[in-house]
């Protein structure tokens, strides 16, 4: 008889335990917080479709997702708080409709100080960053670098000076997107050197803008440099203007400018999309010397049959530094470069270990 | 002080908004989001200085009759009309101030504002769009040029992917057995712009996502100083 109850016992236990694993919440691993992971497995009750609930703070369950998956799981981030505890409820029923099991689970959210997942990107930023460190601060104490010439910046001169002997104006464009993307920063820190000069050789300058935030950078920009060059009559504050924010309106625009003003230099620097072929050939069909420079990688072909210079990628954000002479700067050129040699390395070793089978570089270095 | 606020306000939320990328906890994690928030503000307050930049410009080549002056004037038009008509009955589900305009909407079928959208704009745009068109054949007509070896394989390259892309790419190679399907022309333009067109576009973001980090530490360090006017 006690052998009797007890194997009653160990089999009501193992039921109960098998039932407890049916549905499963964790908190989101490397997040703030505000959602937690829903898994269920009903493999052993089989049921139709399962309806998971959660309960509010008055004690009333609200639906939450209906499923008729055997096994599946569903991220909760609606109205999460970090740090309070959420219980749920799985309801499964039958074909005809009954419910055939039900359970609770609970889990407490919590937020994370550091993301996991993103440790090769921290290992990779910081290697790159300390070398760029490394570099600008050699720099500092009078190590000479050596860096490439760049053509496209090489040619700058030339340009202002062959605008000034026409007595042509110089236009320049710091491409279609806002302040706020790099592409944009660095066609403007260009602007600086290329309106320096044109106040040094008395050219006209043109800037016309499609963002109202680019006009007032770089209208400041400008300023300053005329300023910088000892020429602050020669401003014209009417030189940097704004056409409009409209991809193609803008185009018309421009491409009204070439044709009307006949520039002897044309500069497109800075982010571009399928408006860098319409202005790149306009500015060829008037014969104009053309630079430009873009990281976008779908443009790029256009601008290079086009124009007679471009900064390819990362040599539009090299300008600045290059244009400068400033060892500091030029440090942290050196430094991108070191960036590269550690990709180079990491790409040459990845290659060969997943040829070899082995996905652990892949798997460290993906960010999921 | 004009300068320095300005490069301590750059550095002080560069190396907050670096931190924040790899710290979920809040306030990091929601950090990127509210400041882009703040940027569209700022963007919205600005918007009215491109569009007095826009007036004085046209007026003053008006006032002056530059060459083609009369240009400027349907410029100033256009702008005008389309602010004012937005105004009276608003765009889309909006309203403006007075209201929907039903009776002209049943006339002209849309609202004003959309109906010049819709008929006028939108067709500029396809224009000038459509310009594309022509000034990729002139382009691609210099591209091809056989001078030097780049060019020569610049132009098998072309031909290759643009015969795999056609039916005449298909019949051309159907003839061959499938010990030499690689040799398809389908299939060698795909592989040009899997493997190829891929690298190369991959090795320009590296460098171009190592140049953002450089100019990004550039600036919040303070060492480039161009974006405010300075050296």
């Amino acid at each position: 008889m006690k052998k009797t109850f007890l194997c009653l016992f160990i089999f009501c236990a193992c039921f109960l335990y098998s039932q407890e694993g049916i549905l499963n919440i964790k908190d989101k691993p490397n997040d703030d917080g505000s959602a937690l992971i829903l898994s269920w497995d009903t493999t052993q009750i089989q049921p139709a479709n399962i309806i998971i609930e959660r309960e509010t703070p008055n004690g009333e369950f609200v639906k939450i997702l209906k499923s008729e998956e055997i096994t599946g799981s569903y991220e909760d981030g609606t109205n999460i708080d970090p740090k309070n505890i959420y219980t749920y409820r799985i309801t499964a029923y039958n074909n005809i409709g009954e419910i055939i099991h039900i359970s609770k689970s609970k889990a407490k959210t919590s937020a994370q100080w550091f993301d996991k997942d993103k440790i090769s990107l921290l290992i990779l930023a910081s290697l790159i960053t300390l070398a760029i460190l490394y570099y600008i601060f050699s720099a500092k104490s009078g190590k000479e670098l050596f860096i490439r010439k760049i053509g496209g910046l090489e040619s700058m001169d030339e340009s202002v000076g062959r605008a000034t002997e026409m007595g042509r104006p110089i236009l320049f464009i710091p491409g279609t997107l806002d302040l706020d993307d790099m592409q944009t920063i660095a066609g403007l820190t260009i602007l600086r050197r290329l309106a320096q000069k044109a106040a040094e050789y008395d050219s006209k300058l043109i800037v016309p803008v499609c963002r109202s935030m680019v006009l007032s950078t770089a209208k400041e920009i400008v300023k300053e440099a005329y300023m910088k060059a000892g020429r602050p009559d020669a401003y014209d504050p009417d030189s940097v203007f704004y056409l409009t924010d409209d991809q193609f309106g803008y185009v018309a625009g421009v491409d009204g400018i070439i044709v009307r003003e006949k520039p002897a230099a044309n500069f497109f620097l800075g982010a571009f999309y399928a408006e860098s072929l319409i202005l790149a050939e306009t500015g060829f069909s008037s014969g104009a010397i053309q630079t430009a420079g873009t990281a976008m990688p779908s443009q790029l072909p256009f601008f290079v049959v086009a124009c007679d210079f471009t900064l390819i990628g990362e040599e539009l954000f090299a300008a600045s530094a290059y244009l400068s002479k400033d060892p500091h700067q030029l440090g942290s050129l050196k430094g991108q470069d070191f960036g590269k040699a550690i990709f180079v390395v990491i790409l040459t070793i990845g290659i060969i270990l997943e040829i070899s089978g082995i996905h652990f570089l892949k798997d460290f270095l993906t960010i999921h | 002080m004009k300068r320095k606020l300005p490069l301590f306000i750059t550095f002080t939320v560069g190396i907050i908004l670096i931190i924040s990328e790899f710290i979920p906890h809040k306030p990091f994690g929601q950090l990127s989001g509210e400041l882009e928030i703040w940027f569209l503000i700022i963007s919205g307050f600005a918007i009215l200085l491109g569009q007095l930049s826009l007036f004085k410009v046209n007026i003053l080549k008006i006032q002056f009759k530059q060459r083609d002056w009369q240009f400027y004037i349907i410029t100033l038009l256009s702008f005008i009309t389309m602010v004012t008509i937005g105004f009276l009955w608003g765009t889309g589900k909006s309203p403006g101030i007075l209201g929907h305009g039903e009776s002209i909407s049943s006339v002209m079928g849309y609202k004003p504002f959309d109906y010049l959208f819709f008929n006028v704009y939108q067709h500029l745009q396809a224009t000038m769009f459509s310009l594309l068109a022509f000034f990729i054949a002139s382009a691609a007509y210099r591209a091809f040029i056989g001078r030097t070896l780049e060019s020569n394989l610049l132009l098998i390259a072309a031909v290759l992917v643009m015969l795999g892309n056609t039916s005449l790419g298909v019949f051309l190679t159907s003839w061959l057995p499938n010990s030499l399907s690689f040799l398809h022309l389908p299939n060698v333009s795909e592989f040009i712009m899997t493997y190829p067109t891929t690298a190369g576009q991959r090795a320009i973001m590296i460098g171009a996502g190592l140049g953002i980090i450089g100019s990004s530490l550039r600036i919040i360090l303070g060492i480039e100083r161009s974006y405010l006017g300075g050296e």
